[in-house]
């Protein structure tokens, strides 16, 4: 179990409404920043601030050396090296460089080497129903622009992943597997080697949606076995506006480029370009600098405290809040409610209040100091699968504290009491 | 500003009657129908109009949504059948006028117009529910600019 962290986090001491004291539940969404991260970024600015890899004077030299190190902090969280990250503006983006790469060399792009990478007509895509927005549409995207077929792997009536329709939905024909680590709205850890393992079956390349997992759970690449992972730097305590790629260095030096400018070439010509070999292929224009210090001051926190204490804590949170809701009577747990002491399930939960909408809820809860995420927390199909337009979605991080769980589910039954729902 | 001030019994109760809720079929020879998606929750609402002359006779409509957007739908509806378009429009003036008041009232003639809609007043105060109280008001206005352009040749449609 981790200490109480709240000291290190300047926002969570603030009161929100009518002077009550805040209880942060949104972290899935966002997460709060540690005052390293804060200090990491504002001394980046302060002190070390110039053009990376663009200079010869001791600004430039400074600037670059914090950004690479950077890159290396952010790797090692992972198990990853660092010529395999690539930094991006967030997870989507790192998704789309995927997605807008595979785009690429279907139009022809990247000679012999990006063969691996062409679709059309005939071949397939599989994603899974439970993706969040972000790892489901450049890849329906995808499928549109290049003829390819999109499928995926269902969930069953409880929101889990249909494990045993993994062999039928991956055929020979896939060629390219995409699918979260860990839910955003039923918190469920996937099972990545059962896909991993079809995916090698037939030849199909393997990209991970890390967002819910990297901030939560201890994540080695190489023991996962996945080619392609994308997390964000918000969620995992870092600013916004940085997020990394990280992929097998054969596979990214192979993946055409989709965004095109400077720095990321080796020879230009007014006729034709050539590549760096990656992660700089895959970096044009000037990068988040300040940002990728900061996302390496929280991959530093993190591994401080060390990411299995972080997914212990937060399991515990995860028993608090989903055994909290399924005991009580009208309010649906979405997804199983796991066995935390496996960590098989994040430290969240998704519920619905029966007969009342998840707007009003939030209200009730906001009323109360607690903050929460209401909607369909960018996972329409799931929802709409599972029979819902929207829930109310409380979710942890290395901060919660076990009161901040309590608070949430005794505020549900305000919210049934409020609205006259409850028996 | 307590919850009580902005779920208040008027909202409450509109949220459970639904007044003119059933997506009837309106035989009347000026008509408009709209559907509106609050693109935050998914929230949505399918209302049709139904005109004679310079008067609103009718309103019907189908939606799924927070107890602030099906309230404010069902007070449209009782508050603006029958009423001359007239009436319609500087009603939907005076709840748009509310809605950016951040929670003050406004001016005794509007409030009169507004009748059981200033009780949404609370509303105002927060950002991410003005769009839910309007919901209803956005398709209204637009079934009505159909509606008017099928009964004067030559009225352009707008957007909501």
């Amino acid at each position: 179990m981790l200490p109480d962290l709240r000291d290190d986090f300047p926002l969570l001491a603030r009161t929100v409404r009518n002077g009550r004291s805040l209880v942060y539940l949104d972290s899935g969404a966002t997460a709060q920043k540690p005052r390293a991260v804060l200090e990491a970024e504002d001394a980046f600015y302060r002190e070390h601030n110039g053009a990376v890899a663009r200079g010869a004077h001791i600004l430039a030299e400074e600037a670059t050396e914090a950004f690479e190190s950077a890159r290396a902090d952010v790797a090692e969280l992972i198990g990853a090296s660092s010529d395999e990250v690539v930094w991006t503006s967030g997870a989507t983006a790192a998704i789309n460089l995927v997605a807008n790469g595979m785009l690429q060399a279907s139009l022809g792009a990247g000679g012999a080497e990006a063969e691996r990478f062409r679709l059309g007509p005939g071949d397939r895509i599989v994603v899974t129903e439970l993706e969040h927005h972000a790892n489901l549409i450049p890849w329906q995207q995808l499928a549109a622009r290049t003829g390819a077929e999109l499928a995926w792997i269902p969930v069953d009536d409880a929101g889990g992943l249909r494990y045993d329709e993994v062999e039928a939905v991956i055929t020979p024909a896939t060629r390219v597997v995409a699918f979260s680590h860990a839910s955003n709205v039923t918190g469920a850890v996937t099972d990545v080697e059962a896909i991993v393992h079809r995916a090698r079956e037939v030849g199909a390349i393997t990209v991970l949606d890390g967002c819910q997992s990297v901030p939560h759970l201890p994540v080695n690449v190489a023991e996962l076995g996945v080619d392609l992972m994308a997390f964000s730097g918000h969620k995992m305590l870092g600013p916004t506006g940085i997020g990394a790629l990280w992929g097998r260095k054969e596979i990214l030096d192979a993946l055409p480029p989709s965004q095109f400018g400077g720095s990321a070439i080796r020879v230009v010509t007014m006729e034709s370009t050539t590549w760096l070999e990656a992660p700089q292929r895959f970096e044009p224009g000037t990068q988040p600098v300040a940002q990728a210090v900061g996302m390496a001051a929280a991959a530093r926190y993190l591994m401080d405290l060390g990411m299995e204490n972080v997914a212990r804590h937060e399991a515990r949170i995860a028993q608090i809040l989903r055994e909290g809701a399924v005991e009580m009577p009208g309010v649906r747990l979405l997804g199983a409610v796991g066995d935390p002491a496996a960590i098989d399930v994040l430290g969240l939960a998704a519920v619905v209040v029966d007969g009342v909408h998840a707007h009003d809820v939030g209200q009730v809860l906001d009323d109360r100091g607690i903050t929460v995420r209401v909607g369909h927390h960018c996972a329409q199909p799931l929802h709409r699968r599972l029979g819902v337009t929207g829930s109310t979605r409380a979710s942890a991080h290395v901060y919660t504290t076990e009161d901040d769980a309590h608070a949430f589910i005794e505020a549900l039954a305000a919210v049934r009491e409020f609205f006259g729902v409850a028996a | 500003m307590s919850l009580e001030s902005m779920y208040q019994q008027v909202i409450m109760d509109h949220a459970r009657e639904g007044h003119g809720r059933g997506l009837v079929e309106i035989d009347l020879p000026h008509r408009g129908e709209s559907h509106q998606v609050n693109t935050t929750c998914g929230d949505e609402v399918t209302l049709r109009v139904g005109v004679e002359g310079d008067t609103l006779a009718r309103i019907a409509w189908e939606g799924q949504g927070c107890s602030i957007s099906q309230a404010s739908i069902s007070v449209l509806s009782e508050l603006l059948e029958g009423e001359s378009l007239a009436t319609a429009d500087q009603t939907f003036e005076a709840f748009r006028a509310l809605m950016q008041s951040k929670g003050e009232h406004l001016d005794e003639e509007r409030e009169d117009l507004l009748g059981d809609a200033t009780a949404f007043v609370g509303v105002g105060k927060y950002p991410a529910r003005i769009k839910c109280a309007l919901l209803g008001w956005m398709a209204l206005q637009d079934a009505l600019i159909q509606a008017r352009g099928a009964s004067s040749a030559g009225a352009e449609g707008g957007t909501a």
